[in-house]
Parts: structure tokens; C-alpha cells; sequence
């Protein structure tokens, strides 16, 4: 089914099943521990050895030795693979990712070594015996050192470059100018399940258990790396333990997993540690980002540019997008967006959660804030004056499909008690508490892509939907069983969701918020065709209705069952999104509000309340979206408050790689928090009329909490996170 | 494979003649420290030793008027302990201001004051660390040390000992109650009972091998206004950036007797008499003159150096509560 036209009324507007705020289906097998995850696999691989992978120790150099004798001699040891016996491998590439394919250390925790045994303690103690002998190089880990050898990266999803009018010439003849830098630093995605891996041979088929949250780019990279048949590989990611874009990449466990398992004829699994999490796989990379507003005396954005540099490997770099969504938020006739990246021998940049916004909103929404100041006018009304319908770089032939960001802001305003604010910094004492209100605006793009589904209609009236998709942890096996039941007139407890698996039909996949409204659309396609079949199958033309398990036209009504016989009905389609969804700008919108309270001794930093409220579409499950806001705003709050992944700048590792060190918001730091959907459709984004919410949650979330932080204390901290060290060296009022 | 033995004992006795016998052995208590550490191989100990089941969990009046806590005492119980609570209330709130809940529940009086720094670059065995190493250098020096000593370092350690309960002790004046192999008992004023790293970072309290630790004893309340006050970056579940244990026994307006030991900023609870001195006979005026001898000597890290200031607020925002009552 190609979406090449606006969504028309449908099936899934009933909004029966649909828009329920339903519990989780799958709550029941997490909570008594049987939904199992990829390390779990117990019965599809008994007598399954272990592996453990032995990290890189330098940021930079060669492998001048390595001595694997103790290793191989201590108890229980199977294997032990370098370099120097590691089997051949396909070349590194976007998937791919080949292990041990030479002396090259190109970052720390770069696997240089993989220790197989008959038992975790086992392996991990040969691990420790395997001797590598590094010729350490000097190495570039400070972004702000190679910040003057940036260059442009190559085009792609980030575009290094953009321009409308003539940002210099507005700029300079904007009456109210506004030119600060903003740094943001490295993060990890600190989900809760490690990335994980349990490799199954039979002959020369793969079965590969591994949490990954877009089955066919797994498949597509590891049958790349080992050189092998597409066809013969399985992948299977049933539950993922959260990913937030880590686990968008292939890793040395899901690839020496497999090479071990092939060699030892044994299945092999793998877990990370936290600590080698750190270091082995992506992070998301700091940023360095310049941002100048123009504006005329009524906050009037003229001119505006948002300059970003990050860092990345040399080879197949990608920078970090933090100037993308200032192309999209607001008015003005002169603008400029660049991307910049350095090299860095630092382990390898990848997406976290809003790649680009989510960083790019922390500058932006607060030098929005400290644009609002310079103008004395309230930050809410300055966003509202500059809201514009259409993208702005490119004019109004390219309109909003939805955009309702002034209602978000003025909705959050007055449920929030804006008005209370006092616009003067540093005035609200609350005992021992300076109080203050900040609020930022919040945009992400939505994205959409293909997705297939299989459903299948039993002599039961059951309905069985497959397909690759993958619920990280985000609710999918809810929303597209919801999305089913709807389409089919069915209860949803008459509906089982199998996902993650690559022997269903391919689809989006969870990442960049395009999952839900895509694998949702793909699912409805297959609804479609099924009830086309059942209508022809019971002799009724289109106008049959489903409803209550059966299909009826006049007064004529058969149950499902019936229709669906001994043998049941099948029918399997994939949603594809031509070109008609890109006429059109698509985005979330959304507005945050904050309230945090700044100990005047200590300057120690709590949030006292949130609100956010988004405009993301038809919302498919109220709990589950209402869940990822939610969650996004919490690591919002970490992002602005504690999160970093601390460089050892001589030694070119993240140093406090574990989560006592890295710190992320724990429950005493999350208060009250409220969120507000705001009635939408939007017919241009698919068939279900929905949007992604999982990024937009956390977009512009930390902004919030920096504006609060300095209309409670009169500082400015622009280099996140804002710990209290920060605001003591800039000057913290005293008691 | 890093095998040990794993033996019970019954008396306090048996568990330190077993620790003696062994060169490699270590006791175990709670194991919320020691385990995570075995699985590093920052600790190898061939030998463990459990302590869990001596009877020593107990918490009863002591003779002179003060308490004896046993060294298996739960953080949990101790800190809801009602004595705890109405005469040492700075203890039970340091108990509560660190960890969780689920780890005070494991937790263990002795394990919880030998327990070993969070300094990052002692957890990882790839980088140079004289402590878990020695000899190796200081990795720290240099390094990210933000969270580090700033007081009683020396050229080749700059951790911090990151015990709350063990900054409250030193505030009430503990001692430390041991036994050896052969039965022989030994009491440790807690001042005496952590090291300064010196050129020994890796020797960190006053124990000798295989010397165990039967109780903790307090000597009979003071009275007073009894504050903790724990700066971190989030609200719970975090080790003190710094802390301060204060016992101040304010009248008239004035503070008639003080007590204040300081968390986070050296590698053992910091306590300055001269600045109690100061102190005494004073109001919440005197915090910075007070301050200027808790920090005498700092030597802190560009990184670190905020915790002087942070220090300094605290403690006159300490002093200022106190006086309120
Ligand atoms: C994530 C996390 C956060 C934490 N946060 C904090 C915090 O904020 N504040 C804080 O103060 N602590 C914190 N802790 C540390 C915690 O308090 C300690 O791990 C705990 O107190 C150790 O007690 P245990 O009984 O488990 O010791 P164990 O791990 O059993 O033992 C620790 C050491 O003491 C020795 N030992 C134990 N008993 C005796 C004895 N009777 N005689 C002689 N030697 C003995 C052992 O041999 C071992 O070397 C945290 C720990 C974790 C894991
Ligand atoms: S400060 Fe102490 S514990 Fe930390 S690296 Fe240096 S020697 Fe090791």
C-alpha cells in the first residue's frame, strides 16, 4: 500500500481500541521474568559457552604483542581469538562491523581480544590473563583543541550546511543581537539491558539472538561481516532492554558471538559490563555550538545562525546534528545552519535520543531565553511571535502537515501558572531554596518508513500479527495489537503481536521516532487486504463492517470465525511512503515548563515540577505515550542536571564508566511530573494519522530546566550539565 | 578461574584466626562492596571468611552510658535504631543520606567504615593506581579529580575515604572495638582508625591482617543540635561531593560545644580541633574564621577546587541552622 495521498476517513478512526490508555500487553511476561531477552535463551541454546571481550586499553596505537598462553591454558578455556586468528571478515562499512582485523587500536575499548569458556567466571578471569603488549600513539580527545581543523562531513541525514537570505547582512543590521556559545558533553545511552548477544549454529544457518532495534540493518551487517548468505541468517530480538539509538549498531558481541559459536560448534553468549558499554560502543558526542540571533525590538527574529562542531573517528564519521532543528522552529528571513567535525580518537559517535535536537535545543531554547531577557519580553511570548507555518528556510511551499506549537505554549502556560513568574532573576527565596520557572520549546521531525506486517486470522476468530518490528521497551506489542483489534473489530486480548524476528515481514524498525505511526501504518495495510479477503470470502462488497468479531452487511452477519474456516485467512502488505510525505514539512511540537528549586549554600539543583504538553498526532495509547514523555523528560533532566561521560583527555577513555560515576536522575530526583497531549490528526504523516513521541519527549526538556535554574539564581551556565561546581565559580548568590 | 574457599565461623576469634592463617583471605560481611570489587580483580582474596552469622548484630547500652554496636549491624537497623535516632541522631541520618535502601539493608556497621574509595581510576584496572597497584603511579593526578581529596593528600594518592557513617562517627568520637587470633581485644579510637594515603595509599585503615572487628562503641550522648548535611549532584543514591557532621551544643545565642567532621574531602573522616576551638564561645558568625582551619593546608586539584567555597557555605549554612534550634 503506497501513501501518496492524504489519509481519508478510515477504519482506524473509530478509536475504540485505538487511543485506549491500555496496560501493556506484555507487562505480565516482563514482570514474572518470561519475556526473555537476548542473554536468555536457554532452551534454543543449551550448553551455551561464554564469551567476554577483552578491550583496547590505549585510545590510540598498535598492538605491539599480545601473549594469549595463560589465557589458553586456564581452566575451562575454549577459545581464545585475536588478530592473529580471528577468521576473515567483510570490510567495515555503515552495518558491517568487523573484529579483530588487525593491530590497529583506533579507541579504547576497541575489542583486541575474545575469550571464550565454559563459564562466565571463567571467561572473565582467562580474560584478564590475556597479555597485550600497546605501542600507544598520541591521540585527539579534546573537541575544543580540534575544533579549528574541523571540516565539513559528507551529506547525509545531517547536512553540513544551509543558508536562506544572507545571515551576515541581517545579522549585522538586527537592532537586538544575541551571539553566545554553548557546550554540550558527551553522554551514554545507559539503557538497562547491556548489549547482549547468543549466537546458534545449526550447519551453516545462523540463528542470532541480540538486542537490536532494527532487525534487517542487524541482519544486513552481520551477514556482512561474516560473509555469509542473507538467507541464512536469523535474527531475533523479541524484548530489548531499552536502546535510545545504541543499539542501532552492530558490536563486538553480536560478531565474535558468532565467529566463537561457528568455530567451538557450541552456542556462545555474551553480555557487556556496564564498563566496557562505555567505551566499546557509541556514545553520544559533545558539542561545541555558536548560535546568533538578530532580532528588531518586538523579538522579531531577523537573522539567525546556529553553528555546531562535534567529533568523530576519522573513517566513516558522522557529526552530531545539533544545528538540524533550528532550520525548522522558528521565523526569520536570514538564516544559516553548518556542521562542523573534528577528528577525535575517542570510541566511536553514534544516535542517542534526538540525535542533533536533543543536544541542539539545549543551545537553542536557552539562548531563545536569553534573547527574550535582552528584549525584556516573556520567553512565551517570543517563541509565539516567531512561529511560522511553514519551514522557514524553504518558504511557504512547504507548509506544516501539523504545527501547533503556539497552542502547546499557551496550553502549558496556563495550566503551569506562568504568570506567576517573576521575569526578574534571582528575587524567589522559598527558606533555603531559590525557585524559579524556565519553559523551552521543543520540535522533532517525523520521519516515516516502509513497514510490513503478516496477519493471520484463525478458526478461532484469533487474530496473529508478525512482523520485525521491535518494542524497546516503548510499547509496540500494545499499540500494534491495538491498531489490529481496531481494524478487525476485534477485543484487543483476541489479538498476539510477534515481533523481532527477521522471518517476518521487514519493518521500520524502532528509531528516530518513526517507529510506532510506521509499523502502526504497516499494520494497518495488512488489515486492509485481510479485510478485503474476509469481505470477498463472505460475499459482501466494501462495505462490510467489523465489529464485535464478525463482519456484517445489511442485515447479514457472520463471525470471523466462520469466515476464517478450519484453516484460517492470512494476508501480508507493507505501507510504503513514496514521495507525497515529503511536500510537506512533518514534525512533533511540544512546550516544556519547569519549576526547580537551587540551594542557596550549596547550590545543589532539584526540580520541584514539569509539565510538558505535545502535539504529536493521533495518540495511539495515552499510557504508553504519556510513559515516553515521561521518560524522555527524566533524561532531559539528566542531560541538563548530571549527565556526562567524562574524557581522560591524556588516555582518550570515558573514565567514569559505570553508573555509580555516570550519573543519571534517580527517583528522588523526579518529582511531580504532568503531561498534556493535544487533540490531532495528521492525515499527511499515514493512514493512522499519528506521529513519533518517543524523541520528541525529551527535545528541548533540559533548555526548560537551564532557563529555570537561571531565572532562579541570575546565572548562566553554558556549559551543561549544570552542576552546582559551575554555579559556584560563576558567581552563585550567597545566602 | 580467580577460585576461593569459602569457610563459616562462630566466634569473633575463629574468624580472625582464619583470616591470620591465610595471607590471601578476607573477611565478608554484607559483600556489597567486596564482591562488586572481586569481580574486577581489584580484590583477589582466595579465602572469604563469613562473618554474617557471630551474633554480632546486636546493639546494646554500654556500662559508661553510650552504645555498642555490633560490626554486623545492618546500616538499616542501625539507623532506625530508636537510641540511634533520640541520642546519635547525625549517625542515623549519615546512615540514611548514603546508598539505597537495598544496600543499606546488606550493609554492615565494619564493612560499611572499610569499605574502599570510589576514586574512578582505582576501579579500572587499565589505569595506574598506587593504591590497588603500588608502585604503579596515580592515574588521578592529572586526571579527572573532581570528585577527589583535597585535604591530607599526598604526591601519590588523592582519594577519599567515602563512608557517611563513618564522617558521623568521627563527629561522636567511636572507637573502633577488635580482636585478634589470639583473643586479644584492642580499641581504636576512630580518629586513629583511617590512614592518610602518605606513601602507602594501599594501607588505609590501622588494622592489621586479620584483625576483626567485634563493634563500634559511642561514648554517652552529648546532647545538642546533631546536622548531616550530604552535597551531591542528584538527590539520592550518590557518594558526598562533600558532607558535614555537626554536633553543636549551642546557648545563649553562642555554641558552647562543637563537633564537626567533614565527608569528601580527604581519605578519612576530616576533623580539626583548632577549628572547634575557634568555635567555642562563638555564634554562626564565626563560620569563615572556623572554615579557614578545617581547610588549612588544602591542596586542592583545579577540579576539585570548588569544594573550598562549597565547604565554607555549607558550613555557615550548617552553623546559621544550628542556631536556630
Ligand atoms: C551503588 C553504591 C552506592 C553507595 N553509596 C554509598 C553512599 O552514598 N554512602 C556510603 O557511605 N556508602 C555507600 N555505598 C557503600 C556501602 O555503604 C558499602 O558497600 C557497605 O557499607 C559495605 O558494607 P558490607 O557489609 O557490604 O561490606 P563488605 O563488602 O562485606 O566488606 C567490605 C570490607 O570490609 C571488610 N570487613 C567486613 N567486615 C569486617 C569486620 N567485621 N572486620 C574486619 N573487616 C571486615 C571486608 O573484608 C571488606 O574488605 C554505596 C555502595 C554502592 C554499591
Ligand atoms: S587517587 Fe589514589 S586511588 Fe585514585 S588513582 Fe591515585 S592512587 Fe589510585
Amino acid at each position: 500500500m503506497d501513501f501518496n495521498a492524504p489519509a481519508t476517513a478510515n477504519p482506524s478512526d473509530r478509536m475504540r481500541v485505538i487511543g485506549q490508555p491500555l496496560d501493556r500487553v506484555d507487562g505480565p511476561l516482563k514482570v514474572s521474568g518470561r519475556a526473555h531477552y537476548s542473554y536468555e535463551y536457554h532452551e534454543e541454546a543449551p550448553n551455551a559457552a561464554y564469551g567476554w571481550l577483552v578491550g583496547a586499553e590505549i585510545g590510540k596505537g598498535k598492538i605491539a604483542g599480545i601473549d594469549t598462553a595463560a589465557a589458553e591454558a586456564a581452566p575451562g578455556v575454549l577459545l581464545v581469538l585475536t588478530h592473529r586468528n580471528a577468521p576473515a571478515q567483510g570490510k567495515d562499512s555503515d552495518y558491517a562491523a568487523p573484529q579483530l582485523q588487525g593491530t590497529e587500536v583506533l579507541h579504547h575499548g576497541q575489542a583486541v581480544a575474545f575469550v571464550v569458556a565454559e563459564s562466565l567466571e571463567q571467561a572473565r578471569a582467562a580474560a584478564r590473563l590475556v597479555k597485550v603488549d600497546y605501542a600507544a600513539e598520541p591521540g585527539r580527545y579534546d573537541l575544543a583543541q580540534e575544533r579549528s581543523r574541523a571540516v565539513a562531513p559528507e551529506p547525509g541525514m545531517v547536512k553540513p550546511e544551509t543558508r536562506a537570505g544572507d545571515f551576515d547582512a541581517g545579522f549585522a543590521a538586527a537592532p537586538v543581537q544575541l551571539d553566545v556559545t554553548y557546550t554540550t558533553p558527551d553522554q551514554s545511552h545507559a539503557m538497562m539491558e547491556p548489549h547482549a548477544s547468543t549466537a546458534v549454529w545449526e550447519g551453516d544457518e545462523l540463528t542470532l539472538y541480540t538486542s537490536h532495534q532494527i532487525l534487517h540493518w542487524a541482519a544486513e551487517g552481520v551477514a556482512a561481516t561474516l560473509q555469509m548468505p542473507p538467507e541464512k541468517l536469523r535474527v531475533v530480538s523479541r524484548y530489548i532492554g531499552g536502546g535510545f539509538g545504541s543499539k542501532l549498531v552492530v558490536y563486538g558481541d553480536a560478531v565474535l558471538s558468532a565467529l566463537a559459536a561457528r568455530q567451538l560448534r557450541r552456542p556462545v553468549k555474551v553480555a557487556l559490563t556496564r564498563q566496557q558499554i562505555f567505551n566499546h560502543t557509541t556514545h553520544r558526542p559533545a558539542t561545541i555550538q555558536r548560535l546568533r540571533i538578530g532580532a528588531d525590538a518586538e523579538g522579531r527574529i531577523a537573522a539567525i545562525a546556529h553553528e555546531s562542531w562535534s567529533g568523530d573517528q576519522e573513517s566513516g564519521g558522522t557529526a552530531e546534528g545539533a544545528a538540524s532543528q533550528t532550520r525548522l522552529l522558528y521565523a526569520g528571513k536570514d538564516r544559516l545552519t553548518r556542521h562542523r567535525l573534528a577528528t577525535l580518537d575517542l570510541p566511536f559517535a553514534g544516535a542517542m535520543r534526538a540525535p542533533g535536537e536533543a543536544v541542539g535545543l539545549l543551545a537553542l531554547e536557552c539562548a531563545m531565553d536569553e534573547l527574550a531577557e535582552k528584549l525584556g519580553m516573556d520567553p512565551v511570548e517570543l517563541r509565539i511571535r516567531n512561529d511560522v507555518a511553514y519551514n522557514p528556510e524553504e518558504g511557504p511551499s512547504k507548509p506544516y502537515s501539523t504545527r501547533k506549537l503556539v497552542e502547546c505554549l499557551r496550553e502549558g502556560a496556563r495550566r503551569f501558572g506562568w504568570d506567576a513568574r517573576n521575569p526578574r532573576p534571582a528575587q524567589v527565596r522559598d527558606g533555603r531554596w531559590l525557585v524559579g520557572l524556565g519553559v523551552a520549546a521543543a520540535v522533532r521531525p517525523n520521519p516515516v518508513m516502509d513497514s510490513g506486517a503478516r496477519l493471520h486470522l484463525d478458526g478461532q476468530g484469533r487474530l496473529t500479527v508478525e512482523t520485525q518490528m521491535t518494542d524497546i521497551g516503548t510499547g509496540s506489542y500494545t499499540i500494534l495489537a491495538q491498531v489490529a483489534a481496531e481494524m478487525l473489530g476485534l477485543e484487543v486480548g483476541a489479538v498476539t503481536v510477534k515481533l523481532g524476528d527477521t522471518r517476518f515481514p521487514q519493518a521500520s524498525g524502532s528509531g528516530g521516532s518513526w517507529g510506532a505511526n510506521s509499523s502502526g501504518a504497516g499494520v494497518y495495510a495488512a488489515a486492509m487486504k485481510l479485510r478485503g479477503i474476509v469481505a470477498q470470502r463472505a460475499g459482501f462488497n466494501d462495505e462490510a463492517v467489523f465489529e464485535d468479531g464478525t463482519v456484517r452487511s445489511g442485515q447479514r452477519s457472520l463471525t470471523l470465525a466462520e469466515v476464517a474456516g478450519e484453516a484460517g485467512l492470512s494476508a501480508e502488505a507493507e505501507i510504503t511512503f513514496g514521495d507525497f510525505s515529503k511536500q510537506y514539512e512533518q514534525a512533533g511540537f511540544g512546550a516544556h515548563f519547569c519549576e526547580v528549586r537551587v540551594d542557596v549554600e550549596t547550590a545543589e539543583i532539584r526540580i520541584r515540577r514539569m509539565l510538558s504538553v505535545a502535539a504529536a498526532g493521533r495518540v495511539l495509547n495515552p499510557k504508553t505515550a504519556r510513559s515516553q514523555c515521561l521518560g524522555g523528560m527524566t533524561m532531559g533532566i539528566g542531560a541538563a542536571l548530571m549527565e556526562e561521560a567524562v574524557v581522560d583527555k591524556r588516555h582518550g577513555l570515558f573514565i567514569n564508566h559505570d553508573l555509580a560515576e555516570y550519573q543519571v536522575p534517580v527517583h528522588a530526583d523526579i518529582p511531580h511530573m504532568d503531561v498534556v497531549f493535544l487533540e490531532e490528526e495528521d492525515d499527511k504523516s499515514s493512514p493512522i494519522k499519528a506521529k513519533g513521541i518517543g524523541e520528541l519527549g525529551i527535545c528541548g526538556v533540559g533548555a526548560a530546566v537551564a532557563n529555570a535554574v537561571y531565572n532562579a539564581t541570575g546565572v548562566r551556565i553554558r556549559d551543561y550539565p549544570l552542576t552546582l561546581d559551575k554555579l559556584l565559580k560563576a558567581g552563585m548568590p550567597q545566602a | 578461574m580467580k577460585s576461593f574457599t569459602y569457610q563459616r565461623v562462630s566466634t569473633p576469634a575463629e574468624a580472625a584466626a582464619a583470616v591470620a592463617a591465610n595471607p590471601g583471605a578476607k573477611f565478608l560481611a554484607g559483600g556489597t562492596n567486596l564482591l562488586d570489587l572481586m569481580k574486577l580483580q581489584i580484590e583477589v582474596p582466595t579465602h572469604l571468611v563469613d562473618v554474617n552469622r557471630l551474633g554480632l548484630d546486636r546493639i546494646e547500652p554500654t556500662a559508661e552510658g553510650g552504645l555498642r554496636i555490633g560490626a554486623l549491624v545492618r546500616n538499616t537497623d542501625l539507623a532506625a535504631d530508636a537510641r540511634v535516632k533520640r541520642d546519635y541522631a547525625v549517625l542515623s541520618r549519615a546512615l540514611l543520606a548514603g546508598a539505597s535502601g537495598q544496600l543499606r539493608n546488606k550493609a554492615t556497621t565494619a564493612g560499611n567504615l572499610l569499605q574502599r574509595t570510589r576514586c574512578p581510576y582505582f576501579y579500572d584496572p587499565a589505569q595506574a593506581c598506587n593504591k590497588r597497584n603500588p608502585g604503579s603511579g596515580c592515574a588521578a593526578l592529572g586526571g579527572f579529580s573532581r570528585n577527589l581529596a583535597v585535604l591530607g593528600t599526598s604526591e601519590h594518592c588523592i582519594a577519599t575515604h567515602p563512608s557517611d557513617m563513618a564522617v558521623a562517627m568521627r563527629a561522636l568520637d567511636a572507637v573502633v572495638e577488635t580482636v585478634h587470633a589470639d583473643g586479644a581485644t584492642r580499641q581504636i579510637p576512630i580518629a586513629e582508625f583511617h590512614r592518610l594515603p602518605g606513601d602507602t595509599p594501599e594501607v588505609e585503615t590501622a588494622l592489621r591482617h586479620g584483625e576483626f572487628v567485634t563493634a563500634v562503641t559511642l561514648p554517652p550522648p552529648v546532647g545538642g543540635v546533631h546536622l548531616y548535611r550530604k552535597v551531591r549532584d542528584r538527590a539520592s543514591y550518590a557518594f558526598a561531593t562533600i558532607s558535614v557532621a555537626a554536633v553543636l551544643v549551642p546557648e545563649g545565642g553562642k555554641v558552647a560545644q562543637a563537633r564537626l567532621a567533614f565527608g569528601g574531602l580527604a581519605h578519612q573522616p576530616w576533623r580539626v580541633t583548632e577549628a572547634e576551638d575557634r568555635l567555642r564561645g562563638q555564634g554562626a558568625d564565626a563560620a569563615n574564621a572556623v572554615a579557614d582551619a578545617v581547610l588549612q593546608g588544602a591542596r586542592p586539584t583545579e577540579q576539585n577546587a570548588f569544594k573550598l567555597p562549597l565547604t565554607r557555605r555549607v558550613l555557615a549554612g550548617t552553623l546559621a541552622q544550628a542556631m536556630q534550634g
